[in-house]
């Protein structure tokens, strides 16, 4: 079933710059795509334009069955230094008028999936940057969104920690099966993560490959030292390469 | 912590010390410059008529920055939320900030036609911009990520403000706030000069421009000592009150060591 459908999207921003031209992209519900490009192509547009935060200058964004819940995460962990873990987490459910008891519940909940449990009160300057990036990562999951967004969220982390995030993302959302759109510019990660990779190429921003990753999950450490992730990191990276020469 | 005491402590100590033999050594009457000794003695004798002028200076001080608070933190929310007022309003903010306080004085002594009124009046314009435009620099120097965070779990303009702007505002309101504790007492001082010169003010500085005509010399530097001693202490406060707000959170009240 289609969740949502990107029709002729284009993005021109005020000063001219064309950052997106005819994008279109059929998102699967339950599916995990991730949008492959370098810096500037404007994946974070597209990302943010799916979300409702930017207004396409063309196209539309369709939802078949309505506009779900959405989670977002950004690149930085972004959360708010004066509130503490479990406040952080809690924070969508608040706006959203959740009482008080069992706004707290579910955000205690979502911090033990992220393996957060025994951090409530820790506040965020006493967190590394993946722990961090976790406590962000829950509380776009607090809503349990049908939708998960994520720009690049692992970029700014070291590769130990990245390996980390990813396989745990991947259980989170094997658990869950929630839509993730999965914004990167890394190859192996991409491959690593999703069933499906649209690359992106850039001025204009617009997807010029959709390729499917038929690895079965779940996807260990195992999958990334295997001749079939290799097979499939050279394919992509040399879409990529084709994206960039374009 | 404890050579951050002890240096300057030990640095005042030193140089009361050698003031006092300056004094006592070159025989300097006390009518041109008193000992510190001189001074201390006429803290205690003319404590009686100094203690209530402190108390008139600290009121109007405190009662200024208690209105700089409330009009520049208003203010500030309402030129946050709309541009309009704010673009209309600031620069009158700005011509009322550069305006010499000594040169606007006498006119609002006049129209207030009240005393106490006018030094108020006086001391809260020194002290309403800092906060004013701290406050400013605060609700917009909020992280764009977390204001699309809040846009898109639909918290409108109110619930930004309440859970977003304000306590990303708060550590500058706070810098702003220490700022305006000393301006408010300068400009209390300021203004009591001013009405002072007219003959009708109690405050500190009228006992200095009393005790100057009077070559009551020791006399003004017990009074001196009484508006310092006060500054420093509204400083302190004012500082602790920002490390207990801040402590848990913000930068500029962590230590190094965390």
């Amino acid at each position: 079933m289609q969740l949502v459908g990107v029709r002729g999207v284009a993005k021109v921003f005020a000063n001219g710059v064309q950052a997106l031209d005819g994008i279109s992209l059929d998102i699967e519900a339950g599916e995990f795509l991730s949008v492959l490009g370098p810096s500037g192509c404007g994946k974070s547009t597209l990302l943010r334009i799916v979300a409702g935060l930017t207004t396409p200058s063309a196209g539309t964004v369709d939802w078949s069955g309505g506009k779900p819940d959405i989670g977002f995460v950004f690149q930085e962990p972004t959360l708010m230094p004066w509130a503490t873990a479990l406040a952080n987490v809690a924070l969508p459910l608040k706006l959203g008028g959740v009482a008080r008891s069992e706004r707290e519940a579910r955000a205690a909940e979502a911090l033990g999936h992220v393996g957060l449990k025994g951090f409530e009160h820790t506040w965020p300057r006493e967190l590394s940057g993946g722990m961090k990036m976790r406590v962000s990562i829950a509380r776009a999951l607090v809503t349990a969104p049908r939708l998960l967004l994520m720009d690049e969220p692992f970029a700014a982390l070291d590769e130990i920690t990245r390996h980390r995030l990813n396989a745990d993302l991947l259980a989170l959302w094997e658990r869950s099966r929630f839509t993730v759109v999965f914004v990167t510019h890394s190859v192996f990660e991409s491959v690593f993560l999703s069933q499906r990779i649209a690359v992106m190429a850039a001025r204009p921003g617009r997807i010029v490959s959709d390729l499917a990753i038929t690895a079965p999950y779940p996807r260990t450490e195992s999958f990334r030292t295997s001749p079939d992730y290799a097979a499939h990191c050279r394919l992509v990276s040399a879409r990529l390469g084709e994206a960039m020469a374009a | 912590m404890t050579a951050r005491v002890i240096a300057p402590v030990v640095m005042g100590i030193v140089m009361l010390v050698l003031w006092e033999a300056v004094v006592r050594l070159a025989e300097i009457p006390p009518y041109v410059l008193p000992g510190p000794i001189a001074v201390a003695r006429t803290l205690v004798t003319d404590w009686g008529m100094l203690a209530p002028a402190l108390v008139v200076t600290l009121t109007i001080t405190l009662e200024a920055l208690v209105a700089a608070v409330v009009v520049g933190g208003l203010l500030a929310i309402l030129f946050s939320l709309s541009r309009w007022v704010e673009l209309s309003l600031f620069p009158y903010a700005i011509i009322l900030q550069v305006t010499p306080i000594v040169a606007i004085a006498p006119l609002i002594i006049a129209w207030a036609n009240d005393v106490d009124l006018s030094l108020l009046i006086c001391a809260w314009l020194v002290a309403f911009f800092p906060i004013l435009s701290n406050t400013i620099l605060g609700l917009r120097s909020v992280d764009h990520n977390l204001l699309a965070l809040f846009e898109l779990y639909g918290a409108g303009r109110w619930k930004t403000l309440i859970h977003l702007r304000l306590p990303a505002a708060l550590p500058y309101f706070l810098g702003g706030l220490r700022i305006s504790g000393g301006l408010a007492l300068i400009g209390a001082v300021v203004a009591e000069f001013v009405a002072g010169t007219g003959g009708s003010a109690s405050g500190l500085a009228y006992r200095i421009l009393e005790a100057g005509y009077q070559l009551r010399i020791p006399r003004m530097f017990a009074a001196l000592v009484l508006i310092s001693a006060a500054g420093i202490a509204i400083y302190l406060l004012l500082s602790l009150l920002s490390h207990l707000l801040l402590r848990r959170w913000h930068e500029s009240a962590i230590g190094p060591e965390g």
